[in-house]
């Protein structure tokens, strides 16, 4: 049967991999190459590179980083971040991303979601949305969860899988950061109205809180983290042996 | 020199990366000439079929692998290009392969459970059939190890020719091959050191 995923995260700026990473064994620990190969070594699943680069230079350095990474690296590459056009989604395709995801792009121009769903297949097409609680409804917010758009993230997120969203990364700005766990309830809701994969993301402080995820809300398919794997707090190896001996599907 | 053939679907980048990765040149080609002179053949492919068989059609391709595959060129095809192998596909209407291996491609909706996904996204097992040998393609690799699928559709109808089957709520072909015609429904250039593996199986066909 198909296996639950582990995707480390990893925020590129300026061609380096931003938030101190400190791993034994690894000489450049900001480089996004030794580093991917790194996650890839150790069993991940699939690697998502977020570009927070604002300059066109810090642009190019990007896809540069991303080809060298893409030469060496056999699993799936997600890319995002900056991604407002087709021609961003062609920009990064052809220098080796799986899939493309988008947030505020298809926030501003909802019509970005199907037009690169026909483009290049439902498959290529991640739509990552950031969700805050406001009054009790589950809001999307955009610009990395600085700005209310107003907008209810179910009927946004139940437009997207109708434009052609091909899978879903929902990034809860209640627990992202706070370690306590995902938002089980955020996630069921989603996962409620969802036909395609949807990775969790936000909240993760330790193992357990993986098992907890996929026990929990079981239509869950993958679980996305940074910051506990970037510090060494969770190693992938421990965390899949862990999640396998719960009795979760993982690859080993 | 492996092949890869374009004509005009999907990314070959990390395909063509892999190759290198593993030691072998690839080249990414439409010409009839670097084809001939070709050792063994790629057909790469994402999308939907009934574009990608036109496209194989009109660009020549079609029957320049066809001419290949009867010299007795070692052929993969991959994901869609293992799909346009067989006889015909119902995605969307009823279209035509290139019939090199018996089969047809049906949506997997037809024989698996309500509450699956579709597509199958992510890593699933591989399992051999016990009534035959195990395929040289695999001969680097062992039951039960992971590769990556992305696929809403795939093969039926080709027990015969079936070298490696998954578990997606329902026995779904991953791989099959005819004589020197092998095709995977999963992505081997991204299925990490096993995927890999069958890559450097190929090369030795």
């Amino acid at each position: 049967m198909i296996t639950k995923r582990i995707i480390p995260c990893l925020d590129v700026k300026d061609g380096r991999v931003v938030k101190g990473v400190n791993f034994l064994g690894l000489n450049d620990v900001s480089s996004p190459v030794s580093l991917a190969r790194y996650y890839s070594e150790c069993g991940a699943d699939e690697l998502v590179f977020y570009d927070i680069t604002a300059s066109s230079e810090g642009r190019a350095l990007f896809t540069d980083i991303l080809k060298e990474v893409a030469a060496t690296i056999f699993i799936p590459l997600t890319v995002g971040g900056g991604i407002n056009t087709t021609d961003d989604f062609d920009r990064v395709l052809k220098c080796g991303a799986d899939k493309v995801s988008v947030n505020s792009g298809a926030i501003r121009n909802p019509s970005l979601i199907y037009e690169a769903a026909k483009k290049y297949g439902d498959q290529c097409v991640v739509l990552s949305v950031d969700v805050k609680r406001v009054d009790g409804k589950f809001t999307v917010f955009a610009k990395g969860g600085r700005e209310n758009t107003g907008l209810d993230a179910l009927e946004w997120i139940k437009r997207g899988i109708d434009s052609g969203a091909g899978e879903l990364v929902i990034n809860s700005i209640d627990t992202d950061g706070v370690k306590n766990g995902f938002d089980l309830e955020m996630l069921e809701a989603v996962c409620a109205i969802s036909d395609v994969p949807v990775i969790a993301s936000g909240g993760a402080g330790c193992m357990e809180d993986f098992t907890t995820l996929f026990r929990t809300v079981p239509n869950v398919d993958a679980g996305l983290a940074a910051s506990i794997f970037h510090f060494g707090e969770v190693a992938i190896p421990d965390l899949k042996a862990k999640l396998f001996k719960d009795g979760i599907n993982v690859r080993l | 020199m492996i092949a890869i053939i374009d004509y005009g679907v999907g990314n070959l980048f990390s395909l063509c990366s892999s190759f290198s990765f593993i030691g072998k040149d690839a080249v990414i080609t439409n010409d009839e000439k670097v084809i001939a002179d070709s050792e063994r053949i790629i057909l790469p492919g994402v999308g939907a079929f009934e574009d990608a068989a036109k496209k194989l059609r009109e660009s020549g391709m079609a029957d320049t692998v066809r001419s290949e595959v009867k010299k007795g060129k070692p052929l993969l095809g991959i994901c869609l290009g293992m799909q346009l192998l067989f006889d015909k596909s119902f995605e969307y209407g009823e279209h035509e392969g290139l019939s090199l291996i018996n089969g047809n491609v049906v949506p997997m909706s037809n024989v698996i459970p309500p509450e699956l996904k579709i597509p199958q996204i992510g890593w699933n097992a591989l399992h051999f059939p016990k009534d035959k040998p195990k395929s040289r393609l695999f001969k680097y690799i062992e039951e039960n190890e992971h590769v990556y699928f992305v696929h809403s559709y795939y093969a039926a109808d080709c027990e015969k020719d079936t070298i490696a089957t998954t578990e997606y709520g329902a026995e779904i072909t991953a791989a099959a091959a005819y004589e020197n015609v092998f095709g995977t429904q999963f992505h081997p250039e991204k299925s990490g050191n096993t995927g890999l593996n069958i890559l450097r199986a190929f090369c030795e066909l």
